[in-house]
């Protein structure tokens, strides 16, 4: 199935949540607001015609103009043919829906993005740093992040 | 007896363990030998993969920190990475450079497959086949040697092209290699696939429905052992794959059941024959060309963003690029496959004795470099 295709049947269930689709892009995507992003997570999976069963990857950025984002690159294995979702949200307040009840896959994703880029999941079961040490300050891959000068005493710029 | 009071028992295995492959922390509740739970804890070899590519002030610097996320596997690291940039710079690579990086591949593919078999077994308590898979895995290195001049970390694909032509004789002696390799596959069939020992430890223990897999994000020989007739090489092709021809093997239950630890080890077998398959037609329609030639001088691809993904020997491996149009990367996200796949190591673990957990996490085959990056 063609990407407008499927904008097209999202659109239909939840017009008033997508803020902007691109179909000539590379990969084609669809820009939603971040509230929704679990209802349509669900719509995605259950729908006979769309049948996207899984999540390739969940990413999450920092587009460094006062938001993150996050990025769902979902396909459908029965169906072949996938698609692009994204969400974004203001750095004072980056609160997204999980939809780690949907795909599983978003379990240690989110705890990623969450780890590295800050983004906070609503609902997921078990939000943890994953990579970094528990007692790790900041985010990472924020684009004003700093390295801090120490760790637990130990210097950390070598 | 029933007055005993008993309670679970948490434990760390790992992270120095040797069937943890690495540096990796499980932390078990047991109920006597019974694995009620499994919490695996990563990060022990965190790298900062994704940091360093924004610091990189070309595109192909991030080819050697590719190497290292898989490090037994890194031409299959190199693939999606330049294939990420040349669609970003919408630019084709001569014939002859898709050729010989789907020979890489393929042969690399075998190295790792190799690895995952000998030190399974290994973890199983069979040292034999170990010393048999590590003896042909350096024929292959050597054939890399000879072409990149490394044993591991090879550098070897360039955005655009290769870092060096082949070596002169090399289509013989990959021609020697499969031919030599093909009897080994037997003879490791003989030795340890149906092994009678091998077998009640593996064949149905740890079984992953398909439907789970699936929605963990499960890819790779794993989620084929579960019956799912699913490879990027066919269902989502890029470079040359769809050129050659070669099956995709998947679970059976001759010997165990659909899904189980026998299925995923014995996939990796039947893989390794159907690489070797592709490596033999790719040599035999190799064109001439310059490997270099299409290198491009100046990195600067126009602003936007692509995820590419390849069938690696560990599953679904994909980058995530977002360029704003200047020579630094803007955002670079990995998906690693082991990092996926470990992701559903409780889900096919709770319930089984402790021996069989280990049996459950060799059959998934992690590299922790690429689980942390």
């Amino acid at each position: 199935m063609q990407a407008s295709e499927i904008h097209e049947i999202v659109g239909a269930q939840f017009g008033d949540a997508i803020l902007e689709f691109k179909g000539d892009a590379v990969d084609p995507f669809i820009v939603l607001t971040a509230q929704r992003i679990l209802d349509v997570a669900l719509f995605l999976r259950g729908d006979e015609r769309l049948q996207f069963g899984s999540l390739m990857c969940l990413s999450g950025a920092d587009y460094n103009d006062g938001t993150l984002g996050v990025v769902y690159h979902v396909d459908s294995m029965s169906l072949g043919h996938k698609i692009v979702l994204k969400v974004r949200v203001p750095k004072d307040n980056p609160h997204v829906p999980s939809v780690e009840s949907v795909w599983k896959t978003a379990n240690w994703h989110e705890r990623e993005a969450y780890d590295l880029i800050g983004v906070v999941f609503d609902g997921h079961p078990d939000l943890r740093r994953i990579l970094l040490p528990d007692d790790w300050e900041g985010h990472p891959l924020r684009k004003d992040y700093k390295v801090p000068e120490f760790y637990n005493g130990m210097k950390v710029p070598y | 007896m029933s007055e005993i009071r008993t309670e679970d028992m948490v434990i760390n295995m790992g992270p120095q363990h040797p069937s943890t492959h690495g540096v990796l922390r499980l932390a078990l509740t047991l109920n006597g030998e019974i694995v009620e739970d499994v919490v695996p804890h990563i990060g022990y070899l965190h790298r900062c993969f994704e940091k360093h590519c924004e610091a990189m002030t070309n595109y192909q610097q991030v080819v050697p920190y590719t190497d290292r996320m898989d490090y037994l596997t890194s031409m299959n690291n190199n693939f999606p990475w330049v294939l990420a940039i040349e669609k970003l710079l919408k630019i084709e690579v001569p014939e002859r450079v898709a050729y010989i990086r789907v020979i890489m591949a393929e042969l690399n593919r075998i190295a790792s497959h190799l690895v995952a078999i000998g030190t399974y077994g290994n973890d199983i308590g069979a040292t034999t086949p170990f010393l048999f898979c590590f003896r042909d895995r350096e024929k292959i290195l050597d054939l890399f040697e000879k072409t990149c001049g490394a044993r591991l970390l090879y550098n070897y694909m360039r955005v655009g092209g290769l870092s060096h032509d082949l070596h002169k004789g090399f289509a013989e002696e990959a021609r020697q290699f499969i031919k030599e390799f093909r009897p080994t596959i037997k003879e490791l069939n003989g030795l340890l696939s149906y092994n009678k020992i091998f077998i009640e430890r593996t064949a149905r223990v740890g079984i992953l429905p398909a439907d789970v897999a699936i929605n963990w994000g499960v890819t790779g020989p794993i989620l084929r052992a579960s019956g799912v007739k699913w490879d990027l090489r066919k269902n989502d092709t890029y470079s040359l794959y769809d050129r050659f021809q070669f099956d995709i093997p998947v679970g059976t239950d001759d010997v165990g059941v659909i899904g189980d630890c026998w299925n995923r080890y014995m996939l990796r077998m039947r893989e390794m024959e159907e690489s070797l398959k592709i490596i033999a037609q790719a040599l035999d329609t190799l064109p001439e060309g310059d490997v270099k030639a299409a290198i491009p001088k100046r990195i600067r691809p126009d602003p936007g963003e692509v995820y590419v993904r390849t069938e690696s020997p560990k599953g679904e491996l994909g980058f995530y690029v977002i360029s704003d149009g200047s020579a630094t990367p803007f955002r670079v996200k990995a998906r690693a496959p082991s990092f996926c796949n470990l992701g559903a190591l409780p889900e096919f673990s709770r319930g089984v004795m402790v021996a069989d957990l280990i049996a459950n996490l060799g059959s998934i085959d992690i590299v922790l470099g690429e689980v942390d990056r």
